[in-house]
């Protein structure tokens, strides 16, 4: 099928930005990786834009494709409905050129939630074990890739940057939740605060836009709620 | 898992990141190395990085092969860089092709698809889809059939595939596939235990595992062979075991050996996380008293004039023809199956596209963000690679392992029990070195299924 794609472009120096537009025959079944890829062999060698494992492992080409955020790598054509594909950077977070975008102030906000692991006792152990059950708990925000698809997703980010957004919960929740993790104290002193866990709205854009999958909005009620109780 | 836990324990010990830099030449002498030479992306400056000791984890080098389950990233950088600067590089010959890739696009089925019981089935097996009943490879290794070691079984697909019994039929294993059948399985097994291989087929191919079988073909998949080392994680500049002073390597890049010919599923992780302790150790014991060594003083000039070249030379050679070219050449000729023909055919196509290398321009003019001209620089690790690959397996003549030599079909211990160190010996010269390889407590023996 012919599909008509139109790529973001914004010039690193300048600031300057456009759309240019390319005409391919492709397979439905390709995916928006593959033709952006062939598109830069071929056509426009300077289009700038992070990719790397190719099947949604590293989390390094996530961008708004026909206005969705997702992973190029992880999108089929025919996911795409139509034959008109719009390819546009992360919004919320500065385009350094084309679809390539700083990620810095989303690693900055990760750091607030001390996000390693913080042993319960200090007592050296050599393996600190943990039953089916427990580990389930936190399971599914331990899928993370760091792609930024879903802070970049969310109207609380773009009005406010210093807003820690949806995956440094996701990180937070990792952790509390895990039952041989003793770090709660520093996390939820930044969790619990005006740029916390507060200022999401449970719009759900997080949850829709994460390519594995995970129930955002529910970990985030549950970090909620475990604060509350706490008091 | 074990990479973010690697990257927050990074967090939490303050180690400090240079993302997007990457590494494109080191600083060794005779004696030790000191320092790397690095492009940063962000703003096109060539980096200087002087250092009294400098680890190599760059991984293996997939993209050489059409056909990978490797990321985009993996290009052979480091690997490259030593063997230009005149280190050996070590067993290139083995190559890891894993059995079941997805079809065009080589991402990896692992093996846990076939460990919970699915069967590769032919074109003359369709209608034994969803039965449980054997495949083909109950003939080829009537004990452990499917969970044959993935050497075996990725050479049994292309057998398949050359008899005229791909799915397809066409006898062209470059394009042809087989089936991985799960659909005996359930949908209980395959959603709740093969979670990421059931996303995969649906997602990447729109394949429904529980009532469809999976199309596969072997994919490139993992690096025996690299920078000699020692238990130390210490790199080795000859067969003697001499070690570069400063210069460590673990992982993929490296070759410490510990996966002989033909690495088993899993040992990566181990090897990794065994070898980069030891590497790190060793590390800080000889920081303690090694001094900044003498450096070039212009250690980046040629890495400056290579960029200089790419960008200013006005060459005419495109990248990605060129790139493709290599990966199909290496791909059929280098691949699972060898023979004198085929590799002396890789290798020269290897030297020819070295050679139209120097020709090759990058249109982005920019210093901001040159992905165009970091992929030309990639191009070039990966053609060097290739070359080490192609003349060491024509060197071998004898079938090992991964190495699949058709005009030498049997193991040759008489004459091949050694490791091969290759060195670059001038502009289309190599050198062969070997060193003896240490039999402990296990015998080499046939491999008998
Ligand atoms: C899909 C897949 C599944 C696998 N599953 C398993 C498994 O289940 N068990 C197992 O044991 N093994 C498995 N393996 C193999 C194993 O994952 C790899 O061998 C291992 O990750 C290699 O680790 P490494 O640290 O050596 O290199 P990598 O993890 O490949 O890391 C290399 C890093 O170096 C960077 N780099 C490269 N060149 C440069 C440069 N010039 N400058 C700066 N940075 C550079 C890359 O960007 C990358 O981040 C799998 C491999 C794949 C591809
Ligand atoms: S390229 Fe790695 S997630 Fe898409």
């Amino acid at each position: 099928m012919q599909v008509t794609v139109e790529i973001y472009r914004q010039d690193a120096e300048t600031g300057a930005s456009r759309f240019d537009t390319f005409i391919r025959e492709v397979d439905p079944k390709d995916r928006v990786l593959d033709v952006m890829m062939e598109i830069k062999d071929q056509d426009d060698g300077s289009i700038a834009f992070r990719k790397s494992c190719g099947h949604g492992v590293c989390g390094s080409d996530a961008m708004m494709i026909n206005g969705i955020n997702r992973l190029a790598c992880q999108t089929l054509i025919q996911d795409l409905k139509g034959s008109l594909i719009r390819i546009e950077p992360l919004k919320g977070l500065k385009v350094l050129r084309d679809l390539i975008v700083d990620m810095d102030p989303f690693l900055a906000s990760l750091q607030k939630v001390t996000p390693y692991f913080i042993p319960k006792t200090t007592a050296p152990v050599r393996e600190q074990k943990q039953s089916i059950a427990e580990r389930q708990i936190f399971d599914d925000t331990t899928k993370c890739i760091m792609c930024g698809a879903c802070t970049s997703s969310c109207p609380s980010y773009w009005s406010n940057g210093e807003y820690l957004g949806p995956a440094t919960f996701v990180k937070a929740h990792r952790f509390i939740f895990d039952s041989r993790d003793g770090g709660d104290a520093e996390r939820i002193e930044a969790l619990d605060d005006r740029d916390g866990l507060w200022r999401c709205h449970s719009i759900f854009n997080c949850t829709d836009a994460c390519p594995r999958d995970i129930k955002i909005t529910q970990a985030i009620s549950e970090l909620k709620r475990y604060i509350v109780a706490r008091r | 898992m074990i990479l973010h836990t690697l990257f927050e324990q990074c967090l939490k010990h303050e180690v400090r990141f240079f993302n997007e830099f990457y590494v494109l030449d080191m600083m060794v002498d005779d004696t030790a190395c000191h320092g790397v030479v690095a492009y940063e992306l962000a703003t096109g400056e060539v980096q200087v990085f002087q250092a009294k000791a400098v680890f190599f984890g760059t991984g293996g080098y997939g993209r050489v092969f059409s056909i990978t389950s490797n990321a985009h990233a993996l290009t052979g950088d480091g690997m490259a860089m030593a063997f230009r600067r005149g280190l050996p590089l070590e067993d290139m010959e083995f190559v890891q092709f894993h059995p079941t890739g997805l079809r065009k696009l080589g991402i990896l089925v692992s093996e846990a698809a076939r460990g919970e019981g699915g069967i590769l089935r032919n074109r003359e097996d369709l209608d034994n889809i969803g039965s449980g009943k054997d495949g083909f490879m109950a003939a080829v290794a009537p004990t452990v059939k499917d969970l044959a070691p993935r050497d075996m079984v990725s050479r049994a697909i292309y057998n398949e595939i050359q008899a005229g019994r791909g799915i397809e039929g066409s006898g062209d294993t470059g394009s042809d596939y087989v089936y991985l059948d799960l659909v005996h399985l359930g949908a209980d097994v395959i959603n709740t235990k093969l979670p990421d291989i059931s996303h995969f087929a649906r997602k990447y191919l729109a394949v429904e595992p529980i009532t469809e079988p999976i199309p596969v073909q072997p994919t490139a998949h993992y690096a025996m062979g690299g920078l000699p080392t020692d238990l130390d994680g210490r790199v080795l500049r000859d067969s003697k075991n001499t070690p570069v002073n400063g210069l460590y390597a673990a992982g993929e890049v490296a070759c410490v050996s510990v996966h002989g010919a033909n690495r088993l599923g899993t040992n990566s992780l181990v090897d990794i996380v065994v070898f980069g302790r030891r590497a790190g150790r060793d590390m800080t014991r000889y920081l303690k008293t090694a001094e900044l060594g003498h450096i070039d003083p212009e250690p980046d000039a040629f890495i400056r004039g290579e960029i200089d070249r790419l960008q200013k030379g006005g060459g005419q050679e495109n990248v990605a023809t060129l790139r493709i070219e290599m990966q199909k050449v290496m791909m059929s000729r280098s691949g699972v199956y060898r023979n004198e023909e085929n590799l002396t055919i890789a290798r020269n196509t290897i030297l020819e596209l070295r050679e139209r290398y120097r020709q090759v321009g990058v249109g982005d003019q920019s210093p901001y963000y040159n992905t165009e001209l970091v992929e030309a620089i990639e191009l070039g690790f990966l053609l060097d690679v290739a070359w080490t690959i192609a003349e060491s397996a024509l060197q071998r003549t004898e079938s090992r392992g991964a190495h699949s030599r058709v005009d030498y079909p049997d193991r040759d211990d008489e004459n091949w029990l050694k490791h091969t160190f290759i060195t670059m010996a001038g502009e289309n010269e190599v050198r062969f070195d070997f060193k003896p390889v240490s039999i402990t407590k296990f015998q080499p023996k046939p491999r008998v299924y």
